[in-house]
């Protein structure tokens, strides 16, 4: 299953805002399913990891208390047009996900 | 007491009954149906919130606060809920079994068409919403319909299908007098009081628009109409008669319930006060 990683690049001088939205359950283990009264396994993201041209800038470690649907927003200095942002995840099931986006044109 | 003040009430008495006279003979066209309502409901606002346009009343209660606007301007810029309007997108595109899609059953595929909704059908001799409309597209091509109130596939459907129409001026009408009565049914549910608090929905909605209670600010009825379903929260999705039915529980009555002809009609008159607003569909609500 493929979770769908919503991300949106504004360049701003040398400024690039980075905002994203994760599709992701981020369940906490605690919840009940209201059908069958059994635990939802615990899942959520582990790692997420931010880069500019592949190199990371930013590396988090994420517990189970963030909130489905995750959303991200930073700034990165010394961003250039055309330049690569890419996300990327590791959740404690193994899951992956990934997106990438170019740096559009200010304005 | 000297016998001219004795007088002079009389005089005001007269002049009053003369007054109340012109004001019968006045022809009651101009003052009662729909678009007198309408107008009276402006008017009364432009009292309340004098400087504000019309077409701001789209965004509720944020009319009285440029910060909660502010912040939902910044929400709206990429808000949370863009993965269910997909998945509405999802049902709308996937064609039934015979071929055809929910686009074949509206005109200009869907496009600018919800502010035409709700309608009186005079062979059903009922409001027809867009959400039934949506239904009866199910039906007229074989399929099972989807149960109303439900958040999918109906909810984030309707989501969906409802920005395709962002914009356009709600357009609702009455053309005859059958649809007019079911008009009435609508504002009579709309002034009626109700429920253990005895609370009826102008009662807040017109006379306590703007204030608070319980840290909200309560919303003005002009506007109500253009812009569901909701997000609450960006996550829970609400839509009109869902708020409907929450609102009659806040009341301390027994809600009518999903696609009840009572939440129906409430809806069409609703509309129709919001009649000329532009429509904006999925919204990030408080």
């Amino acid at each position: 299953m493929t979770r769908p990683i919503r991300m949106r690049v504004r360049l701003d001088g040398d400024l690039a805002e980075i905002r994203a939205l994760i599709d992701h359950p981020m369940e906490t283990g605690l919840r009940k399913d209201s059908k069958t009264g059994e635990l939802v396994p615990l899942h959520f993201i582990q790692n997420l990891t931010v880069s500019l041209n592949g190199k990371p800038v930013l590396e988090t470690q994420w517990g189970q208390a963030i909130a489905r649907n995750p959303y991200i927003q930073l700034r990165v200095r010394g961003a250039r047009v055309d330049d690569e942002v890419s996300i990327e995840w590791l959740d404690n099931q193994g899951e992956r996900g990934r997106a990438s986006a170019k740096v559009p044109p200010p304005g | 007491m000297n016998p001219q003040g004795a007088s002079r009430p009389r005089a005001l008495r007269a002049a009053i009954g003369a007054l109340l006279c012109v004001c019968a003979l006045v022809s009651p066209a101009a003052q009662d149906g729909p678009e007198a309502d309408r107008e009276r409901m402006v008017n009364f606002f432009n009292e309340r919130f004098p400087g504000v346009p019309l077409q701001d009343y789209i965004y509720g209660a944020m009319i009285v606060s440029a910060d909660a606007r502010a912040q939902y301007e910044q929400i709206m810029e990429f808000p949370p809920f863009l993965g269910d309007l997909d998945a509405g997108r999802r049902i709308w595109e996937k064609p039934f079994r015979n071929g055809r899609t929910f686009a074949s059953c509206f005109p200009d595929n869907g496009r600018n068409v919800v502010g035409n909704y709700p309608h009186y059908d005079a062979a059903l001799d009922k409001i027809v919403t867009f959400e039934m409309a949506l239904n009866r597209c199910l039906e007229d091509n074989g399929e099972p319909p989807m149960r109303y109130g439900e958040r999918e596939p109906l909810g984030v459907l309707s989501a969906y299908a409802r920005t395709l129409s962002d914009g356009m001026p709600m357009n609702v009408k009455i053309q005859s007098e059958k649809a007019l009565v079911k008009y009435e049914a609508g504002k009579d549910i709309y002034f009626r009081r109700m429920g253990q608090l005895n609370a009826a929905c102008a009662g807040c909605h017109m006379h306590l628009a703007g204030r608070t209670m319980r840290m909200e600010v309560i919303s003005p009825t002009i506007g109500h109409a253009t812009h569901w379903p909701i997000f609450r929260a960006g996550e829970e999705l609400m839509t009109f008669q869902g708020r409907f039915n929450r609102c009659m529980e806040q009341m301390r009555a027994a809600p009518f319930g999903y696609n009840s002809e009572a939440w129906n009609n409430l809806e069409y008159f609703l509309s129709y006060l919001s009649n000329g607003l532009p429509l904006k569909a999925s919204v990030f609500r408080k």
